[in-house]
């Protein structure tokens, strides 16, 4: 087992008191397998995903409860210091807007540059190490990218860096944010595609989290489905989407437009429904 | 970028010719002239009265004087100041000197004290040194500047410490280069400290709130998530980000080199051009007035372009859309 | 409205919006009881008493008593205490005749003493006036020039860029160039040029309205641009297309949807630029372009202070004007700020990202 979360507790500190993000999520990642964690606006995955290597601002986030498992070690004991080997180096990022994640005022290959230096110390040729990750991910004139600005480029080729920058720490777990939302359609399909050859080539485990139970089908062994910062099921993908047992999760699948349904209205989902049967 | 740079420049004609146009107008609208007190001394001749009457035409009225000014100027003579008793030019680049030290001193004090102290009440928002820097801050920006100047012209007088006024001492002319610098120095250190204070504050103030802007960007997260140092993550990924503002200040004090030091080169006694320009306006040394109004409307397209090319220059987000 | 209503309340509630409201209030409240307060005049002169240390006051026999001063050196004005003389200190006398807020007759004074002592709470200048009255009554001047010049500047500001934002086309193009033109002219020669052009022939209440006018010209500039900005941004916001297609007149929009969006820009700006208007003023005067001798005023009462005397003898009181313009610009900056924190968080609202 690579990764488990033990009944995670997360509060935050706001004007109006405590609230609760997370109320004792529980899941586990093996080795080069590939999870993922699907919710709406709020149910608390990106918390779940930040929590991992307390990355949340604390203040005003409080931990409160549980473990975070990461080959044995429990993550949330260990100092800020303790936690920075584990960045990048064991579990590695990509997230949501990859036009805002990159620094503007760097370059391309001064940040990749920085990712080297920190996880790979000892490379005598840095840079080709760089260009030829670049080139993994799929971008082909890495030496011009290698010398360009983040907003010289485009959302697609911005989240490929991010990409490339995140194997670049040379991670057992990829953590993927939201990492299509603010993408193309077309320019998804790909970086999704992407996602799965690292995972397949590098036999690296992947947490992708999304909102979106379309492109979960096909990409994930496993899905964990999060309403308002709880688990509400949980289990191999093809049984959760063919079979689901919770009725959040039935709802959240029947949103998923399917061709051939012309004329038919969207559908939306019916919280009263859940919330009753939900201890909330 | 070039194109840019001649833009601005193109539009400093009109700017040029309206402003001293408005200035020679309202200079017209006042009674006496400058030849007034002169017809006074007795060590200049009705001759020669009669004679610079002639030449700078004051028998005709003022908008044909200021076609006859605008004349005089295309050909590189700025005048001749009637209190000073030299040519304009001379004496203007003889004060800016001067004013160009204060100024460029005290902007270095403001940036060597106000960008750390910024910085660190940023990092370490509500600790007791970012309310303590705030308070202090707050206190210097409300503070007029004229009272300041005079509290440290009674300090200086009072304790001796400092010199109370001027640029040199008597001794000057026979110091040695070294001792000369240090003169200069220990003259410039109160007029620097009154004009920086107020600097410090609001650059205090605007490289704190620029900090914690930059500190909540995206980017902060994804060098953290990297795995990089805090200290890392602020001082080269945060900083560089937040300075942005604060290169552009340099060109703004050469926007307004020539009234950012009035007040205090005249209470402090200190001979540069604030102190010039008081007393020409003052006793109507019209060529002066005029020439120095030529100079500062330069200095501010100037300072204003030079802080747009510097903000520019530090932001590769901006050339790219030129 | 009920922001409005909600805003005043968490502005006390906050220890330096209190505060500084507290202080505002007092420094108003001087203002208007001048008269009251000071026991003499501000042009009244004693030459026999320059530059005279503040009056020492005792408690003796169950009542408050002034000492009384020997010059002992009249060449370098030292006063010492003349020891057992002293004259009693009366509340509520009878002294000059003036005018509560120009209306209302009265003599009656807070406190004084018989003539022909003197009671200098801080101390007299180089004409023997009394410092602290003449503080007093020079808070009129520099209370009431911020706002006046405020409510000037805030009216053209928000006339010309509301208008220029609105409408656009050739008037917004000349209003621009002609704002750009007047923040290019250095402002604080406009000041001395048109100050030192109207010469010293005019009356004191001449000269304050002249001074009024020309701090408000120098300001508007820059207001009105930034009016006309928001009011662009506001404009191509869809209630103001529903409001045209329901029909309203142009005026009528402008008063009742952009105005009230404006409102906390408006309240936060003012704050903010009162203190440039004091301190202008205060800095004209101390340059000897504003308001002028007998009339009292902050800055001009630091002028004196100027003197090389002032600082081999010691004569401390003299700046103490300066410290009333230090109390009055803070209390405003911290209102400003307050006010801005208040609002500016609402704004931010809107802006949150989601998810």
């Amino acid at each position: 087992m690579l990764l488990q979360v033990e009944d995670l507790h997360v509060h935050f500190l706001t004007q109006s008191g405590e609230i609760p993000a997370l109320r004792g999520v529980s899941f586990s990642i093996e080795k080069a397998e590939s999870v993922a964690i699907v919710g709406e606006s709020g149910s608390g995955k990106s918390v779940t995903a930040l929590s991992l290597t307390k990355l949340l601002e604390s203040p005003p986030a409080i931990y409160k409860k549980g473990k975070i498992l990461y080959e044995g070690v429990d993550l949330l004991s260990l100092s800020q210091k303790e936690l920075r080997k584990y960045r990048g180096g064991e579990i590695a990022y990509v997230f949501q807007e990859p036009s805002t994640s990159l620094n503007p005022v760097y370059s391309i290959g001064f940040q990749l540059l920085e990712a080297i230096e920190l996880h790979q110390p000892h490379l005598k040729d840095k840079k080709s190490v760089g260009l030829e990750v670049l080139q993994k991910v799929g971008i082909v004139d890495c030496q011009r990218v290698w010398k360009s600005y983040p907003h010289e480029l485009s959302g697609g080729m911005q989240q490929r860096v991010m990409i490339a920058m995140a194997l670049l720490c040379k991670p057992k777990l990829l953590v993927a944010d939201e990492p299509t939302t603010a993408l193309d359609v077309t320019i998804q399909a790909q970086i999704l595609e992407l996602f799965a050859k690292i995972q397949k080539d590098l036999a690296m485990s992947v947490l992708l989290i999304t909102h979106n139970f379309g492109i979960v089908k096909g990409f994930s062994d496993r899905v964990v489905v999060m309403f308002r910062g709880q688990v509400v099921e949980e289990g191999p993908t093809e049984k959760v989407i063919y079979s689901p047992t919770h009725p959040y999760t039935k709802a959240l699948i029947d949103c998923v437009p399917r061709l051939g349904e012309k004329g038919k209205r969207l559908r939306a989902i019916d919280y009263s429904l859940i919330e009753s049967s939900l201890n909330l | 970028m070039i194109l840019f740079i001649l833009r601005r420049l193109l539009a400093l004609i009109p700017l040029l010719l309206g402003v001293t146009f408005m200035v020679f107008f309202l200079m017209s609208l006042t009674q006496t002239n400058y030849l007034t007190p002169l017809k006074a001394e007795r060590d200049i001749s009705p001759q020669m009265i009669e004679a610079l009457e002639k030449k700078f035409g004051l028998d005709k009225p003022w908008y044909e004087r200021y076609f006859l000014w605008l004349n005089n100027v295309l050909h590189g003579d700025f005048g001749y100041s009637w209190i000073y008793k030299m040519s304009v030019i001379e004496l203007l680049m003889q004060r800016v000197q001067a004013t160009l030290l204060l100024n460029l001193s005290s902007l270095l004090l403001a940036w060597c004290i106000a960008i750390p102290i910024g910085v660190l009440s940023a990092i370490y928002k509500d600790s007791l040194l970012d309310r303590l820097s705030s308070f202090l801050a707050y206190i210097s920006i409300s503070f007029p500047e004229f009272f300041l100047a005079l509290l440290a012209v009674y300090f200086a007088a009072r304790t001796g410490w400092f010199p109370i006024g001027g640029l040199t001492s008597i001794e000057y002319p026979f110091l040695s280069p070294i001792d000369k610098l240090v003169d200069i120095a220990y003259h410039l250190v109160l007029p620097t400290v009154v004009l920086g204070i107020g600097g410090i504050a609001n650059m205090m103030r605007i490289m704190r709130g620029s900090f914690l802007d930059a500190i909540r960007a995206d980017y902060v997260l994804t060098a953290r998530a990297k795995g990089l140092p805090e200290n890392v993550v602020m001082f080269r990924h945060v900083l560089r980000n937040a300075i942005n503002p604060l290169i552009s200040t340099f060109g703004y004090v050469i926007a307004g080199l020539l009234s950012g030091s009035l007040l205090v080169e005249n209470i402090m006694n200190y001979p540069g051009i604030g102190q010039l320009i008081y007393s020409a306006l003052m006793k109507q040394d019209q060529f002066v007035v005029l020439g120095s109004v030529v100079f500062s409307c330069l200095l501010l397209v100037l300072g204003n372009l030079i802080a747009d090319i510097l903000l520019a220059w530090v932001d590769p987000r901006i050339v790219h859309h030129e | 409205m009920n922001e409005k209503r909600s805003y005043i309340k968490e502005l006390l509630r906050n220890p330096f919006g209190g505060s500084a409201c507290l202080i505002l209030l007092l420094l108003y409240l001087i203002a208007i009881l001048a008269p009251f307060l000071a026991p003499y005049e501000p042009s009244d002169q004693d030459l026999k008493k320059t530059y005279h240390p503040p009056t020492k006051i005792y408690w003796h026999s169950a009542r408050f008593v002034v000492a009384r001063y020997k010059n002992v050196d009249p060449s370098s004005a030292t006063y010492k205490v003349i020891e057992g003389e002293f004259c009693p200190l009366k509340w509520f006398v009878h002294g000059y005749a003036y005018r509560l807020l120009g209306i209302f007759p009265s003599d009656i004074h807070l406190f004084g003493v018989e003539k022909p002592d003197r009671v200098y709470l801080l101390g007299s200048d180089n004409t023997g006036r009394d410092v602290f009255s003449r503080l007093v009554y020079g808070s009129q001047v520099s209370l009431s020039i911020g706002l006046i010049g405020v409510s000037i500047t805030m009216i053209l500001g928000l006339l010309i860029g509301g208008l220029s934002g609105y409408y656009g086309g050739w008037f917004d193009n000349v209003v621009m160039r002609l704002t750009e033109f007047l923040m290019a002219v250095p402002a604080l020669y406009l000041l001395l040029a048109l100050r030192g052009i109207f010469g010293v022939k005019f009356s004191s209440a001449q000269v304050y309205f002249l001074i009024v006018i020309i701090l408000s010209f120098i300001g508007w500039s820059g207001f009105a641009r930034v009016i006309r900005g928001l009011v662009l941004s506001l404009r191509s916001q869809t209630f103001v297309d529903a409001a045209i297609v329901l029909g309203q007149s142009s005026i009528k929009i402008l008063l009742k949807h952009l105005l009230p969006n404006l409102a906390s820009y408006l309240l936060v700006s003012a704050a903010l630029s009162i203190p440039g208007y004091i301190l202008g003023e205060a800095a004209l005067s101390f340059l000897g372009l504003g308001i002028q001798e007998p009339s009292a005023s902050w800055g001009l009462m630091l002028a004196q202070a100027q003197d090389m005397k002032v600082f081999m003898l010691n004569f401390w009181w003299l700046l103490t004007p300066g410290i009333a313009i230090l109390i009055t610009v803070v209390a405003f900056n911290m209102l400003g700020d307050v006010l801005r924190d208040l609002v500016d968080p609402k704004f931010r609202i809107y802006q949150t990202k989601r998810g």
